[in-house]
């Protein structure tokens, strides 16, 4: 579905994007992580053949990026990180601009609504939507035309966890019907849940990529299992087949409380890489 | 074309609800019908208010609500999204442009009201071309305008110097040698007189110079900014 290249991309003097390699095929969810400045949103633009690049190739529906027509572009459905919607219009007037741009009629609107669940609020101005109902309006709105491709800048930003969870079910729901999924997020509980594979993205450059548990397990230098017994204590032993004896005792005793693998998560992962956190700044 | 006609019935629902901009197109045809009607001071000249307020038209409406619409877009991210919905940039400015002329004409259509039927083709087509001119500087400022902030900043003193100068001029010699290098005081001279002759090669002259320098100031804010 996309493949990019070597890319490379500057503004003036400076190098925002570097080396840029990646595949991602049909039905899949492509998770980019990395905290904000790193060439997220840079990347998507160059994706949607918004932004000219300096160097390498983006071939988006096997076809270059910068030859895709206006036809084939309505196969492409952007939500980006602010949700630029008509505060004083209704969301059925919001939606309507777009329908009549993407030609699709006025009666899907509704079902679009309910599917975001805002089925209730459509006549509702979006300026008194809270911000959770603004992303699913956004949402609605890349999904109006039914592209294939959809790229979500960082659709879960600053939402509460009940709208967070909301919206990555209608992302697991897009999923399912077949919709490619390219999400920029600098949160891993969201990257690990929904992607199928993830690039770590920093100051530019590609420094991780593939599935988030093969990337875990990649990282797990430690290789320890921590327990926390019904006495209060908590241990740490090594994972290997020595310990098997005295776990084996342990859950037999019924002494263990939790027990926890030590394989580090993909925000570890990030801060070993690059020594930053993924929501620095962010 | 038809992304412009979209755009153009967005804006009008969008005019509905935005008072701001929705009190710019009203203001002055308001204006002019009351004044008209309830001042008349002996020898005031004929349809004096309706040709003093039909410039403070010009100089004020299109410029102020065509900025206000462009860089109010930009600060709320929807214009980013219009584009990248595929609708073109100059497809989104002919939209916005049309839109402004279009509702400004019927501003201007209830502000001739009081005029002769013979005059009032002349008198829309003066209008018409004093829109056309305020809009592109609208446009320009909209363009260069990060935010709803900064335009109104510039539109303010431009603003002024458009639609008061010519009124100002009537009062004051020193002031109306500079204004008169603005075009809405040579459509102000058009208008006293609803006739071309009055205004000579030197008023055209300007008149055209001012339209160049918009239309330039509108590819050089458009190249060095886009829709950004």
């Amino acid at each position: 579905m996309i493949r990019c290249k070597n890319v490379n991309k500057n503004f003036s003097e400076k190098n925002v994007l570097s080396r840029i390699d990646f595949e991602i095929s049909g039905g899949e969810i492509f998770g980019l992580l990395g905290p904000s400045g790193a060439g997220k949103t840079t990347l998507i633009r160059i994706l949607t053949g918004q932004l000219a690049f300096d160097q390498g190739s983006v071939i988006v529906f096997d076809k270059d990026v910068s030859s895709l027509s206006g036809e084939e572009k309505k196969n492409i459905g952007i939500m980006m990180d602010q949700f630029g919607v008509y505060e004083r219009l209704s969301c059925i007037d919001n939606l309507k601009i777009f329908a009549d741009i993407y030609g699709v009629p006025h009666d899907r609107i509704k079902s679009i609504l309910e599917q975001v669940g805002l089925g209730e609020a459509g006549a509702k101005p979006a300026a008194t939507l809270s911000k959770g109902m603004r992303a699913r309006l956004s949402l609605a709105r890349v999904f109006m035309h039914s592209p294939r491709l959809i790229f979500l800048d960082e659709p879960t930003s600053g939402l509460d966890p009940q709208t967070m969870g909301q919206i990555h079910k209608i992302i697991l729901e897009k999923k399912k019907e077949g919709c490619t999924i390219f999400l920029t997020t600098h949160n891993m509980e969201e990257a690990y849940k929904l992607c199928d594979r993830v690039a770590l993205l920093h100051e530019g450059r590609i420094i991780e990529s593939g599935a988030p548990e093969e990337i875990c397990r990649k990282y797990n230098h430690q290789k320890t299992i921590k327990l926390h017994l019904a006495s209060g204590e908590d241990i740490v032993i090594p994972h290997e087949n020595g310990s098997a004896k005295m776990l084996y005792r342990l859950l037999s005793d019924g002494s263990i409380e939790t027990i926890h693998s030590s394989e580090p998560t993909l925000e570890t992962v990030f801060l070993e890489l690059t020594g930053r956190k993924l929501e620095e700044g962010a | 074309m038809r992304n412009s006609l979209i755009i153009i019935k967005k804006q009008f629902k969008d005019t509905l609800k935005n008072k701001t901009v929705l009190i710019q197109f009203i203001l002055f045809p308001v204006l002019t019908l009351i004044m008209e009607k309830a001042i008349s001071i002996d020898g005031m000249p004929e349809l004096f208010f309706t040709k003093l307020f039909s410039i403070m038209y010009i100089g004020m409406a299109p410029l102020t609500s065509a900025a206000a619409i462009i860089s109010e877009e930009k600060e709320k991210n929807t214009l980013r999204v219009l584009t990248m919905a595929n609708v073109k940039p100059w497809q989104y400015l002919t939209g916005i442009g049309l839109y402004v002329w279009f509702i400004c004409m019927i501003g201007a259509g209830v502000m001739a009201t009081g005029i002769k039927r013979e005059d009032i083709p002349f008198y829309m087509l003066v209008m018409a071309v004093g829109f056309a001119i305020s809009i592109l500087a609208g446009a320009c400022i909209g363009i260069f305008s990060k935010n709803q902030m900064t335009a109104t900043s510039i539109v303010m003193p431009v603003m002024l110097i458009f639609a008061f100068s010519p009124m100002l001029a009537m009062f004051n010699d020193k002031i109306k040698k500079v204004a008169r290098f603005a075009y809405t005081q040579q459509l102000k001279r058009i208008m006293d007189d609803m006739t071309f002759s009055e205004i000579g090669t030197e008023g055209i002259c300007i008149l055209a110079v001012n339209a160049m320098l918009m239309v330039v100031l509108f590819f050089v804010a458009f190249r060095k900014k886009g829709l950004e």
